[in-house]
């Protein structure tokens, strides 16, 4: 009986294997970087928000501390959305008549909350602590990015489990003085790994590495 | 290697399992299996020596099925109604949609933050409030967790007298009362919804009516439940001085009346008893189930194990003797335990009296005597160091007697206090609704106000109240025009009244109660009504000449005039016109405090008006005072007033006479107590103390005395319960109890040391307007209670129906195995999984032949025991030097089994309900179990306690078969659960000796109900289908611990985490901490020589260790 195949499907046959570890390798590459995209985390995505608050304009040149608002950042796991009424505090007298603002008068008079838009939102089942990582020298800019320039809010990091690891195994290269917690303008030094290292072991007592990867911290 | 002999024991044993399947399925156990057989068997083995069942006990092919089971039978399978075919296209949707949802990005969300944030709230951060809980009669206080104003979990309040930081499981599941969905959620008028205007509308008239001098409230009742409230009862006895025909009745099915009335016996007026038992050597209960979690079930039980607690320095305890007529907690904890019929207790009173000297006792035998001979040498041998106490089953002349042998032994003025009643009127409350009943005969009520409790369901049924409520007149007219009714569940006394007012929970209310003691604690709310419900205050305001006031107003104007009063009871201030209450002592004392306040430079007197003049006090002052009650939870100095009193001598009426007929005694449900809790799913699921029977209530029946009735499996001369097909359903045969010419079929549920010729009926079960989740649960036993014997009744006739019903029971669920690791060929002695001891036995052996045990193990090296040394391990290994160690600790000594620890863990872990049908299939959710073992022969057996949570191994067996990494070791040794990673291999269950893990065979949580959502603590993940769960050992609660004490730069101190199991426990039985600071409590108790590690011959290290039980026999009397 004479071949079924002619020889030359030979090479169909080697194409088309090759084809379909490249196809598969590719589609495993695109997986993955559509998963780190910021299409997928929402990084750097500026959300429309129902009032146009600009932390640029607050934070930056106002100058307000992170903490006027976020005020159980530095004791709580949240750091807390302001209300209306912290709003209000100044817009009682400024801008008073502004129509931008006429949802936060509403709300301070009706008691009903403003529906702001979530930026930076982890999974319902990670419990994430804010106050611990202020405490212990990560600053917010590490995490939220140059807030004092951003307009629009938006998340500057993935939010994924492998930036968390990044950190958590290596703390050091991320840890920066108590009194620049707060500073969204501290960068740091070419002698970071020293610097971070000896505030780590001297100044915030960080825990040991497979402490900090466990799973229930 | 000598593990590797371990694991090729273990081998060899699944393969034998495969075969006693086989057997089982075929062959049935062997039937000719006697009492005496029974008796060699445990005198024989030293290893059989405990046992959970009468099955084991007999060695059924059924039970040793359902020990080696992995999983129960046909877990795997699909048991839903829902065909194959159906199934496969669900699930074949459901694929196809989840592929998809996996290419979606995480939705958007929302965030709503606070208007005006209230003050003191830190977000993310629980509040904590003190409140109380009242409860039959008393209250116990509390801490109330507050999620950003939504309490989610009740603790102890540590200053609160019945409470001293513990709860029981009421308190614990009445949080789930809260939200439950079926809650009374509008004021009606004969299923017409309706405003409280409109009930203002209608009462106020009816009010005036009253008013009038001539009539003067005389077709006016109030039906409420035992009252302790000092505001609630000062506005009922305001109202009845301004109404002085009207009359208060208090009815409650489970209420101490017997007590009260055994007082009133022997002094000749009502006496409230509060008993130190912090201070009692000898303590000996007469059908009294102290320790229950009942009135002061908590602090006794705190104080009884206080002195239990044995250590290097403690090396004695106290010693327990129990006479019962049923099964009791008390009675299973017991150093001694004499089971007899309800009957024989008053006789075995009169002759303990006799033997203690005590006046009056009278003459009656008994053939205990030589049990009660050795009882009383031990009593007069403490004199002044011992209790009597009787219980709610026996008859007042009981009590009495009680009342006279602790006076003759010295204990009143130092074990035994007398004070005032806590009662705000303290009465016989079954002869206080058999008044009703003769009024509203009589045709004597016009208007039936009723609030709270559930009288219709729970009265008498001799009395027939149902009936004359609805009763007519020859005219065709309602006797009782108007019935009003508030209740926080349309149940069955709402569904004969008119008027239905929904009842604000009391974590909704402002209000305040008594406690056992009579210390008073103000009730606050912790959250608005959600249905904007009703309190008693404020229903009985609506009677009165101020009918629209606010609950808050009238607690704070009561507790304010008391200020007024310098602490003393305010006086009644009838709402009437000055000039006719006339010179009355009240207008005097008002007078005096005005004058008194004149005097200090108060100058804030108010005219005083006509009607219920404000007291005058110094607002400043009594403002700092309130917010002090407010925040401690306690009214300081508010303990009842102590008495002396002194026994008369008191004759009793001549004893029962013996007879052999059968007995019943009458018992609220250990756990859905007199039906109030019937539609709180927590409770329903919580298996019951002793039995392990979840969503129903039976009739227990001895052994022995089944066998004479010819229930359940008989063999020989005793009986069995008939195991269903899933070791945890019981066919249980339906029979017919006839009191007093009243009948009622109920399943029975054969108990190993209930008194022969007795039967215990709970009743609280057989709710038909419960709810979704009451309804058509268990059995109503109430249609059995007469008002003539409310507590125990004789003459009882019993007949077997033939017919079976299915009950369902935890006790051979998750069993430990316990049958050794190989018979032949290491001749190994059965696995020790109860360990215990006499007090005799630990003094010479403080390890409780835990070495001797060791000394006998594999891989046993060099005499060491086996937790001391390091045996090779194939698993990984863990540095566990530096940081924290947590670990557990349990004392089955001090451990009474009341099951607080379990409510409390599925509160703060987000447990869920699975039903009865799941329970029957092994499926129940709970973390935490408590297993029970029997020691001895089963007519009158030792029991033991034992909590199970996870053991949180140091060498998991679980860890290492996950195959996707969903539970981990954390650096501190536990073992971690990653719920979101789990797929449902179940492979960690499969491979856990413990047996501590739970799968979500089906979706368990609720995620649609809504008030439901509110329940749940936010710190907990919600677990979904299909999806392993365990005890975490609390881990949030350590993670919340930990943050704090890192940000203030300080480690974790000792007893600052407290897992909810150990917070709960009212005995401190279970004890947190990390063993790696040798100071901590549960470092120190674990290097007690009596601690033991189950299964320790595992090499698996667990972190939850156990103390040995010891019992402080006494050498007169023989063990049981």
């Amino acid at each position: 009986m004479s071949q079924v195949f002619n020889r030359s499907t030979n090479e169909i046959s080697k194409v088309s294997a090759v084809g379909a570890l490249v196809l598969i390798g590719g589609l495993l590459w695109f997986m993955d970087a559509w998963s780190r995209s910021g299409y997928n985390t929402q990084a750097f995505v500026s959300r429309e928000q129902p009032v146009q608050f600009s932390h640029k304009h607050h934070a930056g040149d106002d100058g307000i501390d992170c903490r006027y608002c976020h005020t159980s950042v530095e004791v709580s796991a949240t750091a807390g959305i302001p209300p209306s009424k912290t709003c209000m505090n100044c817009h009682a007298q400024i801008w008073s008549n502004s129509p931008y603002l006429e949802i936060v008068r509403e709300s301070f008079r009706t008691g009903q909350p403003i529906k702001w838009v979530r930026v930076h939102d982890l999974p319902d089942f990670v419990y994430f602590n804010h106050s611990i990582h202020v405490n212990k020298g990560v600053g917010c800019s590490t995490c939220h990015g140059r807030i004092d320039q951003m307009p629009l809010t938006m998340q500057v990091q993935s939010l994924q489990m492998q930036w968390c690891l990044d950190c958590h195994r290596a703390p050091e290269m991320n840890l920066r003085p108590k009194d620049q917690i707060f500073n969204m303008a501290w960068t740091p030094g070419p002698d970071q790994a020293q610097k971070g290292k000896d505030l780590a072991e001297n100044v915030y007592h960080i825990q040991a590495q497979n402490d900090l990867t466990s799973f229930s911290t | 290697m000598s593990e590797l002999v371990q694991l090729n024991g273990l081998i060899g044993k699944a393969g034998e399992e495969e075969q006693a399947h086989e057997a089982a399925a075929s062959a049935e156990p062997d039937s000719s299996i006697t009492l005496a057989t029974l008796r060699t068997r445990l005198s024989g083995k030293n290893g059989k020596a405990y046992w959970r069942s009468l099955e084991e006990l007999a060695e059924s092919e059924q039970f040793y099925e359902a020990l080696h089971r992995e999983f129960p039978e046909n877990a795997t399978e699909w048991n839903d109604p829902v065909g194959r075919r159906r199934f496969m296209r669900l699930m074949g949707a459901s694929l196809a949609l989840a592929g998809l949802t996996a290419c979606t990005k995480q939705p958007p969300e929302n965030f709503a933050p606070y208007a005006k944030q209230p003050e003191e709230m830190t977000l993310g951060r629980p509040l904590f409030f003190a409140t109380a809980m009242p409860f039959a009669g008393s209250a116990i206080g509390l801490l109330a967790e507050s999620h950003e104003g939504r309490p989610t979990k009740l603790e102890g309040n540590k200053d609160h007298p019945a409470s001293l930081g513990a709860t029981d499981m009421f308190a614990q599941a009445s949080v789930l009362d809260l939200y439950d969905p079926d809650r009374s959620q509008t004021i009606s008028n004969i299923e017409e919804i309706m405003t409280w205007a409109d009930f203002l509308n209608a009462v106020v008239p009816a009010a005036t009516q009253q008013r009038a001098p001539e009539i003067g409230g005389a077709g006016l009742r109030i039906l409420s439940e035992v009252v302790t409230s000092p505001t609630l009862t000062y506005q009922i006895k305001s109202l009845l001085a301004e109404l002085p025909n009207a009359r208060w009745h208090q009815y409650e099915p489970a209420s101490s009346d017997s007590a009260r009335e055994g007082s009133r016996l022997a002094f000749g007026q009502y006496t409230n008893t509060v008993y130190r038992f912090d201070k009692a050597d000898v303590i000996v209960a007469l059908d009294a189930d102290f320790l229950s979690c009942g009135a002061a079930g908590v602090r006794y039980a705190h104080d009884y194990a206080e002195r239990r607690r044995l250590s290097e320095e403690k090396r004695d305890m106290n010693r327990l003797y129990v006479v019962e007529s049923t099964v009791t907690i008390t009675g299973s904890v017991a150093d001694h335990r004499l089971p007899v019929k309800p009957s024989e207790v008053d006789s075995i009173a009169r002759v303990l009296a006799a033997k203690v000297g005590a006046a009056g006792a009278g003459s009656a035998t008994t053939p205990h005597d030589n049990w009660l001979t050795a009882v009383a040498n031990d009593l007069r041998a403490k004199r002044g160091a011992s209790i009597i106490i009787a219980g709610d089953t026996q008859p007042p002349a009981v009590h009495a007697l009680a009342h006279t042998m602790n006076q003759a032994l010295g204990n009143v003025g130092s074990t035994v206090l007398y004070t005032e009643p806590i009662e705000g009127d303290p009465v016989d409350c079954n002869a206080s609704l058999k008044a009703l009943v003769a009024d509203l005969d009589a045709g004597r009520v016009d208007t039936l106000l009723i609030l709270g409790g559930n009288p219709v369901f729970t009265a008498p049924a001799d009395l027939a109240f149902r009936d004359k409520l609805l009763a007519k007149d020859d005219a065709g007219k309602d006797k009782v025009r108007l019935r009003i009714h508030l209740s926080q569940h349309r149940n069955e006394t709402s569904e004969v009244c008119q008027w239905n007012i929904n009842e604000a929970h009391y974590l909704e209310s402002w209000s305040d109660a008594r406690t056992f003691d009579g210390t008073a604690a103000i009730i606050q709310p912790l959250i608005a009504p959600l249905y904007n419900g009703k309190t008693a205050h404020e229903v009985v305001a609506a009677f009165s000449s101020q009918p629209d006031r606010k609950s808050f107003d009238i607690v704070r104007d009561y507790w304010m005039r008391r200020y007024g009063a310098g602490g003393a009871e305010p006086p009644i201030v009838a709402n009437k016109p000055a000039a006719q209450t006339g010179a009355t002592a009240a207008a005097q004392s008002t007078a005096n405090v005005a004058a008194a306040n004149a005097q200090s430079g108060v100058t804030s007197a108010t005219p005083a008006l006509a009607s219920a003049p404000p007291p005058v006090v110094d607002a400043k002052k009594f403002e700092a005072e309130w917010r002090k009650w407010l925040h401690d939870g306690v009214v300081a100095n508010t303990a009842a007033k102590s008495k002396t009193v002194a026994a008369s001598t008191y004759l009793p009426p001549p004893p029962f006479s013996q007879s052999t007929d059968y007995e019943v005694v009458f018992l609220p449900d250990p756990t859905v107590y007199d039906g109030r809790f019937a539609n709180n799913g927590w409770l329903q699921e919580m298996p019951k103390p002793l039995s392990k029977l979840t969503w129903d209530n039976a009739v227990y029946v001895s052994p022995k005395t089944a066998a004479t009735l010819g229930i359940g499996k008989v063999e020989g001369a005793i009986a069995r319960n008939n195991l269903g097909w899933h070791g945890g359903n019981i066919a249980a045969d339906l029979i017919e109890l006839t009191v007093n010419g009243r009948s009622l079929v109920m399943p029975a549920w054969i108990q190993p040391g209930h008194p022969d010729g007795a039967l215990t009926v709970y009743y609280g079960y057989g709710r038909t307007r419960a709810g979704r989740v009451g309804n058509g649960t268990g059995f109503n036993a109430y249609v059995l209670r007469g008002s003539d014997a409310p507590s125990f009744a004789t003459g009882v006739k019993v007949r077997t129906t033939g017919d079976t019903y299915e009950l369902v029971a935890t006790q051979l669920h998750h069993m430990v195995d316990a049958s050794g690791i190989s018979e032949n060929e290491l001749d190994l002695e059965p696995r020790d999984i109860v360990r215990s001891g006499t007090l005799d036995e630990w003094k010479k052996n403080p390890s409780l032949n835990r070495k001797e045990y060791d000394a006998k193990q594999p891989g046993h090296q060099g005499g060491k025991p086996s937790n001391e040394g390091e045996k090779p391990s194939l698993y990984p290994e863990y540095d566990y030097s530096q940081g924290y160690r947590w670990g557990m600790s349990i004392d089955m000594s001090s451990c009474v089994g009341c099951s607080a620890c379990v409510v409390a863990c599925t509160a703060e872990n987000n447990i869920p309900v699975v039903g009865k049908e799941q329970v029957g299939r092994s499926r129940e959710m709970h973390w935490l179990r408590v297993d029970s073992y029997y020691r001895g022969e089963e007519v009158n057996p030792e029991v033991y306690y034992q909590p199970v949570p996870c053991q949180q191994c140091e060498k998991a067996p679980c860890e290492v078969v996950c195959p996707v990494g969903a539970t981990t070791h954390s650096a501190e040794g536990l073992n971690d659960m990653v719920y979101n990673r789990c797929v449902g291999t179940r492979y960690c269950s499969n491979n856990c000796p413990y047996k501590v893990r739970r799968f979500n065979f089906l979706l368990y949580q609720d995620f649609y109900t809504e008030p439901l959502k509110m329940v749940r603590n936010p710190e907990v993940s919600v677990r979904s289908r299909g999806v392993m769960e365990k005890c975490t050992y609390c881990v949030q609660r350590i993670q919340r611990a930990k943050i704090d004490s890192e940000r203030e730069g300080r480690k974790v101190r000792d007893g600052e985490i407290q897992t909810a199991c150990a917070q709960a426990c009212p005995t401190q039985a279970i004890v947190f901490g990390d063993m790696n600071d040798p100071n901590s409590r549960v470092a120190k108790l674990k290097s007690q020589e009596r601690n033991y590690e189950l299964l320790a011959e595992l090499n698996t290290k667990p972190r939850t260790t156990y103390l040995g039980a010891v019992k402080n026999l006494n050498p007169e009397l023989e063990r049981a």
